[in-house]
């Protein structure tokens, strides 16, 4: 599961769907690796006007890394040196980062979902169905 | 030689008969279904690289992910019932999709959050009318006001085709998947009256029994739609209005764009 994709999910649970706790779900456990895939600036820069910056921060905090800005990068511009540098830290964090074991927890109820083989899963037992 | 679809057993709970003649039967044939579906249908093909560059969007049931890669400037995230699939597509992809396992009627994501979805060849696996409507109102809960959705499903009139089903025959049907086995079984012993003495018979009789036995015939429940059925569907909803609708390749699609 590539960090990227953390930005976009939640708990699946019902009773969470409008609460604001159920997003970003808590990361913990997590086994990382750093696997190489094509940069694309162009992307990447629209990609950070989609993304949830504070969940960006939340889950990098996860994950032991408390070094992203407080406010989002904005008007990066891949061929401006200073921005290319940005722009390759946040490849390398976004992109390239993949958890490929851990633990997804959602602050709302505490429902614990499992990501193995750098997969995560989401089903639910039928109780929570 | 093919093996004929068959009716499906009346009034099983709904739940257990997606899990029975969907969900296990997905798991099972992953990886040889998997080869099977590599090529995009050109309806679908069309929607994503019609989308605006760098939009967001979902997969709901994206199989073994032979469309998440079609347009390299769209981000979406793809989902299957399969954990099996979406191993497929993790290894087709060389981790470089963005995937998870989960229910079409439980999607982990934020509501509003995307800009379009495709679901294609899942609906129709939903056992009764009201879960398909269901599942269909699900997707759009999850998409921006003006996002489109693409639902594509398996149609009644398919006379032309290879198993010829048309207007009026049985729309909830068993369809069977032939599954190659590599290693055949050793046949049990057969005792009591089917036994045969005579071991040249015998020795034929086995030799028979393993070439079947290499073979293993699994059923998946489709619902067949037919002509207006699938709008009227996503109308059901109550939230979206319909942008298009057609016929390709044996199925019914329709695009329709959030309230």
């Amino acid at each position: 599961m590539k960090f990227l994709t953390t930005n976009f999910v939640k708990c699946a649970v019902k009773g969470c769907q409008s609460s604001t706790e159920s997003f970003p779900l808590k990361y913990s456990d997590c086994q990382l690796v750093q696997e190489e895939q094509e940069y694309n600036p162009e992307f990447l820069v629209h990609m950070l006007e989609r993304l949830d910056w504070n969940a960006v921060i939340q889950v990098a905090r996860d994950l032991g890394n408390d070094s992203l800005p407080p406010t989002k990068p904005d008007s990066l511009d891949p061929i401006m040196e200073e921005d290319q540098a940005v722009l390759k830290d946040l490849h390398t964090l976004l992109v390239e980062t993949q958890i490929v074991e851990g633990r997804m927890t959602c602050n709302n109820c505490q429902h614990v979902y499992h990501i193995k083989n750098s997969i995560p899963n989401f089903l639910l037992p039928p109780h929570l169905c | 030689m093919s093996v004929p679809s068959v009716p499906i057993p009346k009034n099983l709970d709904p739940e257990s008969q997606e899990e029975d003649y969907v969900h296990n039967v997905y798991n099972e044939i992953a990886s040889h279904f998997s080869q099977t579906r590599y090529k995009p249908w050109p309806i679908v093909e069309k929607f994503l690289n019609d989308r605006e560059d760098y939009s967001i969007g979902l997969d709901v049931g994206c199989g073994n992910g032979k469309y998440l890669g079609v347009n390299k400037k769209l981000f979406i995230v793809g989902t299957d019932r399969s954990s099996g699939l979406i191993e497929c597509a993790n290894e087709i992809s060389g981790g470089c999709y963005n995937l998870g396992v989960a229910d079409g009627l439980s999607l982990p994501h934020q509501e509003g959050r995307f800009d379009f979805a495709i679901s294609i060849a899942v609906v129709h696996h939903f056992a009764t009318a009201e879960r398909r409507v269901q599942a269909i109102s699900h997707i759009l809960s999850k998409i921006r006001s003006g996002g489109e959705v693409l639902i594509y499903c398996w149609a009644l009139e398919q006379e032309k085709s290879r198993r010829g089903y048309k207007e009026g025959d049985e729309q909830d049907i068993l369809i069977p998947w032939v599954l190659a086995k590599k290693s055949p079984k050793k046949i049990k012993e057969r005792k009591g009256k089917n036994d045969v003495a005579d071991p040249e018979v015998k020795a034929k009789q086995e030799e028979s029994h393993s070439d079947t036995e290499k073979d293993e015939t699994i059923f998946r429940f489709y619902h067949l739609y037919k002509k207006g059925e699938l709008s009227e569907d996503a109308v059901r909803t109550g939230v979206c209005t319909i942008v298009k609708e057609g016929y390709e390749k044996d199925n019914w699609w329709v695009i329709v764009q959030k309230n």
